[in-house]
């Protein structure tokens, strides 16, 4: 099918973006356009006003921030696969991009596209969760600094406000010698993940666990850190069985229930995809040192 | 009648100024607007890969890209992927290996090939096959169209050589 009429606005600053999301009723922000086009074509969606952001050069940036990287909402998921500063301070956001969608889908979705559609699914909120990413969103009442685990507020429901629009992330790296990885279950390359997991790891001098974090996504409607487990991990020595008990938590997750997989299948895959991040984040550790 | 704007915009090296339906999909403008119908519209969600078009040199969903995003940009459909005369290498490439049966899905499958192995020099099989996740088709399969793009590279190696 074909979209409804609607009218489309271009703002080319975010601060007309902002206020025209403040004066424009039933307003969407079109970013990448990945989801919410194929939305309108099917007209799950029918805004009266569409305000496409993708000619304002501010929220494309990449850039260092501290300790960290601050991503403009508007970054497109291949520009941040090819970027040397994520892939050298960040990897595992490359590692996770690999599998989101396919080289047509990346060359226009976005890094904020994704964390605002919040598809349970989605690889992007999972990568932020693990690297305790903090959210920046404006509206032309102000900014909010959103940490990552107050973004999703149930099925879909990211914590914005109808005139507030995401315009960047900034994500803490981890120290050079980190451990990480991505991994996922999908039916074919590219389709949405039924389960995934990532992790992120570094080791003391004595080879015990100085530090890790573990982010599920396709599980439950948001992406879920599991926190439990990584307790449980630190000061441990890493072994698969040391690995295998802390993944284990990811079975009391609450699953989605749905076509594509039973919950508890995903409760499943979340505990075996868990237990191979944390040994395959381990393995890279050991190969940061060697 | 929704509301329309002029675009302008470069479409096969040519020079296009029209004005469009603000909600026009990129797919059916080429199509319908300036019928170039060698882009073909499948799912209009994004998934199948049939109306793959390079936008400004990267491969996009033409239906999941709107006529008035185009505005400024620099558009290739597989009409300007083809000489005026014959076939492209890669073209040539799919004739030989089978990589074609009713060819719904080739125009597509050529456009994200064709800025795929603008940046892969070399790639291997998996990389291929990863590359093509993005384009479905249903009847040919896709041995033929990963022997096609094997022997182009492979070509093209020796060329270089």
């Amino acid at each position: 099918m074909k979209p409804a009429p609607f009218s489309y606005h271009r703002p080319e600053s975010v601060d007309d973006a902002l206020a025209m999301l403040a004066n424009l009723e039933d307003a969407k922000i079109l970013a990448g356009g990945q989801s919410l086009m194929a939305m309108m074509n099917f007209r799950y969606l029918a805004p009266e006003h569409i305000i496409d952001i993708n000619r304002i050069p501010e929220l494309t940036e990449i850039r260092e921030e501290g300790d960290g990287i601050r991503f403009g909402a508007m970054v497109r998921q291949r520009d941040a696969l090819d970027s040397p500063m994520v892939q050298a301070r960040c990897p595992l956001l490359i590692e996770a991009l690999e599998n989101v969608g396919h080289i047509q889908t990346r060359n226009r979705g976005t890094v904020g596209g994704s964390l605002s559609h919040l598809d349970p699914s989605a690889e992007m909120p999972a990568v932020f969760s693990a690297l305790d990413a903090t959210l920046h969103v404006g509206s032309a009442r102000g900014t909010r600094d959103i940490p990552i685990a107050d973004w999703s507020l149930g099925y879909m429901m990211p914590n914005l406000e109808p005139d507030e629009l995401l315009v960047g992330i900034t994500a803490p790296c981890w120290p050079k010698d980190h451990g990480y990885a991505f991994l996922e279950m999908a039916r074919r390359h590219g389709d949405f993940a039924m389960a995934g997991a990532g992790a992120l790891m570094t080791l003391n001098s004595d080879g015990t666990i100085a530090r890790v974090a573990v982010a599920l996504t396709g599980v439950d409607t948001g992406p879920v850190r599991l926190h439990d487990a990584e307790i449980a991990l630190i000061g441990q020595l890493p072994s698969e069985a040391v690995f295998a008990a802390a993944a284990k938590s990811a079975e009391t997750v609450a699953g989605i229930d749905d076509v594509h997989a039973s919950a508890a299948y995903r409760q499943r895959l979340a505990v075996v995809y868990a237990r191979r991040a944390l040994i395959k984040a381990h393995d890279r550790t050991l190969q940061g040192r060697a | 009648m929704g509301e329309r704007r002029e675009i302008q915009l470069t479409v096969n090296g040519e020079a296009v100024s029209r004005e469009v339906e603000v909600r026009w999909t990129l797919v059916d403008f080429l199509r319908h607007e300036l019928m170039l119908t060698g882009t073909h519209v499948g799912c209009e969600h994004g998934v199948c890969g049939a109306c793959t078009v390079l936008l400004d040199g990267r491969s996009a969903r033409s239906c999941l890209t709107l006529a008035v995003q185009a505005d400024g940009c620099d558009v290739t459909t597989i009409e300007g992927l083809s000489p005026k005369e014959g076939l492209s290498p890669l073209q040539q490439a799919f004739a030989d290996h089978h990589g074609l049966q009713c060819g719904y899905c080739t125009p597509g499958v050529l456009c994200t090939l064709t800025e795929f192995l603008e940046t892969n020099a070399d790639p291997s099989e998996e990389e291929i096959r990863i590359a093509l996740s993005g384009n479905l088709c249903r009847c040919t399969g896709y041995q033929g169209m990963v022997d096609a793009a094997l022997a182009y590279v492979a070509a093209r190696k020796s060329q270089l050589a």
